[in-house]
């Protein structure tokens, strides 16, 4: 009796999460692969003829926007990284009872909607706003440049608004780190830059992992940052899946399309951690089983 | 490699370590955190090649005096001198000293191998002799079969000899030690004490250990400084220190403390609180009138039925409380005035001599030879005869357990 219910036990617990998946996850994700491979329109309605055409069409029609995703996503990532880590160090180790103070200021923005920030960007960065202006005057910015509408802008965008995703696991493995290495580390000869790259570093890399993967999936879907802060030439793949669905109504087009990016991040994902988390993941496999 | 004869290796190594001399000096250094003063004051000389240890309870200042010798901590006011030179401000990579820490703080990314390379490679020392000095050093400390792993796959007393390898490698003139001993379970400590003490006769560094464990500071060392409240009681070699302990915290520290109020009468005469007033060379060195306690070791103490005890030895009544069996003796807690206990170790030599000892209750005599008795005078930092240690027979394991209880 005893044991049987025993046995029940992990299944009981984990059986709402996964029903909640298998309805809002896996029931979508079906009617999706349906779409990806139909024919027909939102007016003639929806039927299964297995055109893998929608596939290669939408590659091929839209090379330059998942190129840009990526790019994008890219730089967004890496600036994130190396703003992140300093932040997350200084917050783990200097910040001392301005810590949770400090901690908060990172979330701080979720307590606003992350459209309205955006769009509030939109507002900081428009042409007539002071602080182009200003740039304008201390000639950083040409007399006819603007910074609404660039590269730059998407890019700066994504890096803000997908910070404190890169802050946080950073922070969380900078807190776990064992201080009494990097003390061994200095006695045994080396430097302070030394001690970083040869024990902070390497024992912080989960961390840095993890923040890369949690910014960067995110980022190359989005198309909120490249709406407001872009103009035509930094659409995003997210802004093209986003018209197929809601305004032109092509859902083959647009279901097609959100394959391919997934295909593609997963592949990106795989590749990532095989080559750089390897080492940090594993390490951390062998001293949990040991 | 080792085919390589033993003398061009020595002297190699005499070649590396051949820049001076390992003494450490300390000139009136005192660490202040905050309002708090962890070390009141210090002085200290501690020779070339010897075992040094500073022992003393949890927060007696003897880890931050060490860290203050490694370089982790600057001393808020005095000098650190190693082998003459001072080294203040030199950061811990600058100083001819190595630390083996306290949990070991090896690094969990790298094998074995790495871990005791990093201080050569740091050095840039050449790959080939980084190679034969690591091998050799993972030998000594008999892991040489268990270079490739990392250190989670490794038992604790493994681990512990990978960070002695680690800091002896580089072959530093002052090795600290920081309670290396303390995470380990008592047999496999035991083991370690004498390894520990066989490798520091051999590589011939000076070694300044830091202990809560009185056992573990007796065994080892060649000299021992029982520290309290941030200052030095007491530093002297470790018969020194428990045969002859200057104040009442040492005594208590060190052993099993059996403390008898007394009163100098002057000349070589101090006469023990409601006891025996007793002839010894040792009252010589203090004035009439002065109040101060008499140590007995509780082995030293012989029991005797009241009333006939030897008259030609000093000796005192007393009603046993407890008896304990020890295994190697038994362990007597004699109750001889309302606040005053004495502790007796009596040694197990047979089976029916033991049974014959008074039980609980009984009336006993105790007495004592006049030179087994030693005076001390009350610790200055106030910590009376019923501090650390006091009045039971407390094995290192015990204090251990005391230790991660806070």
């Amino acid at each position: 009796m005893t044991t049987l219910r025993q046995r029940l036990v992990p299944y009981g617990l984990m059986s709402p999460g996964l029903l909640w998946l298998a309805l809002f996850f896996v029931v979508p994700m079906f009617f999706m692969a349906w779409f990806s491979v139909s024919s027909g329109s939102l007016e003639a309605g929806w039927s299964l003829t297995w055109t893998f055409s929608n596939y290669t069409d939408a590659i091929s029609n839209y090379t330059t926007q998942f190129g840009r995703s990526f790019l994008y996503a890219g730089a967004a990532t890496i600036l994130c990284l190396l703003l992140g880590y300093p932040l997350a160090y200084a917050i783990a180790f200097k910040a001392g009872r301005w810590q949770n103070l400090m901690l908060f200021a990172v979330i701080a923005p979720f307590f606003t909607t992350y459209l309205i920030r955006t769009i509030a960007w939109k507002t900081i960065l428009e042409d007539s706003s002071p602080v182009v202006s200003f740039l304008k005057t201390i000639q950083v910015l040409p007399s006819d440049g603007r910074v609404l509408a660039t590269s730059a802008a998407v890019i700066a965008g994504l890096t803000y608004n997908f910070l404190p995703f890169m802050v946080l696991p950073l922070y969380a493995s900078l807190e776990r780190l064992d201080l009494r290495l990097l003390e061994a580390s200095k006695d045994l000869y080396a430097s302070a830059t030394q001690t970083f790259f040869r024990v902070t570093l390497p024992l912080t890399a989960p961390g840095i992992i993890a923040g890369v993967l949690l910014t960067f999936i995110p980022a190359v879907g989005d198309y909120v940052n490249a709406t407001f802060l872009g103009g035509v030439n930094q659409s995003m793949i997210g802004n093209v899946i986003q018209a197929q669905y809601l305004v032109i109504n092509d859902y083959a087009t647009a279901a097609a399309l959100s394959f391919t990016l997934m295909i593609i991040i997963l592949i990106a994902v795989m590749l990532y951690i095989r080559f750089a988390g390897t080492e940090a993941l594993m390490g951390d496999e062998e001293e949990a089983s040991a | 490699m080792e085919s390589e004869p033993e003398n061009v290796d020595s002297a190699d190594t005499a070649e590396v370590r051949s820049d001076g001399s390992g003494d450490v000096s300390l000139r009136g250094v005192t660490k202040d955190f905050g309002s708090f003063t962890a070390v009141d004051d210090i002085d200290l000389d501690i020779a070339d090649g010897e075992f040094f240890t500073m022992l003393g309870p949890s927060g007696c200042g003897k880890t931050t005096t060490l860290r203050m010798i490694a370089g982790f901590e600057q001393p808020t006011a005095g000098k650190v001198l190693i082998d003459g030179k001072d080294v203040a401000g030199e950061p811990p990579y600058k100083r001819p000293t190595n630390t083996v820490f306290q949990n070991y703080a090896l690094f969990p990314h790298m094998t074995l191998e790495e871990n005791v390379a990093f201080g050569l490679k740091r050095k840039k020392v050449p790959k080939a002799e980084i190679q034969r000095r690591v091998s050799e050093e993972l030998e000594r400390v008999g892991l040489g079969r268990e270079a490739k792993r990392k250190p989670a796959q490794l038992s604790g007393g493994q681990q512990q000899r990978v960070a002695l390898a680690r800091a002896l490698v580089n072959l530093p003139k002052v090795l600290l030690l920081d309670e290396p001993l303390g995470a380990l379970d008592l047999k496999l400590r035991k083991g370690l004490q004498v390894e520990l003490k066989r490798i520091q006769e051999e590589v011939g560094i000076t070694f300044v250990y830091v202990t809560h464990d009185q056992e573990e500071a007796l065994t080892m060392s060649d000299r021992i400084a029982v520290m309290n409240q941030g200052r030095i009681e007491q530093c002297a070699d470790p018969e020194q220190v428990y045969e002859k302990p200057s104040t009442t915290f040492v005594a208590g520290f060190i052993g099993v403390s059996n403390l008898l109020p007394a009163e100098v009468r002057g000349g070589n005469e101090v006469s023990i609180v409601d006891g025996p007033t007793v002839t010894t060379p040792d009252a010589g060195r203090f004035s009439a009138g002065e109040n101060l306690f008499a140590v007995v070791r509780p082995e030293k103490l012989d029991v005797s039925s009241p009333g006939e005890g030897p008259a030609d030895r000093p000796g005192i009544e007393g009603i046993v409380e407890s008896s304990l069996f020890l295994g190697t003796a038994t362990q007597l807690g004699v109750k001889v005035a309302d606040d005053s206990k004495l502790t007796v170790l009596v040694p197990n030599a047979s089976e029916e001599e033991r049974h014959r000892l008074p039980g609980g209750g009984a009336k006993v005599h105790l007495s004592w030879e006049p030179e087994h008795m030693h005076l001390v005078t009350e610790s200055p930092n106030g910590s009376g005869p019923n501090g650390a240690g006091a009045g039971e027979v407390s094995t290192s394991e015990e204090q251990q357990q005391g230790e991660e209880a806070k």
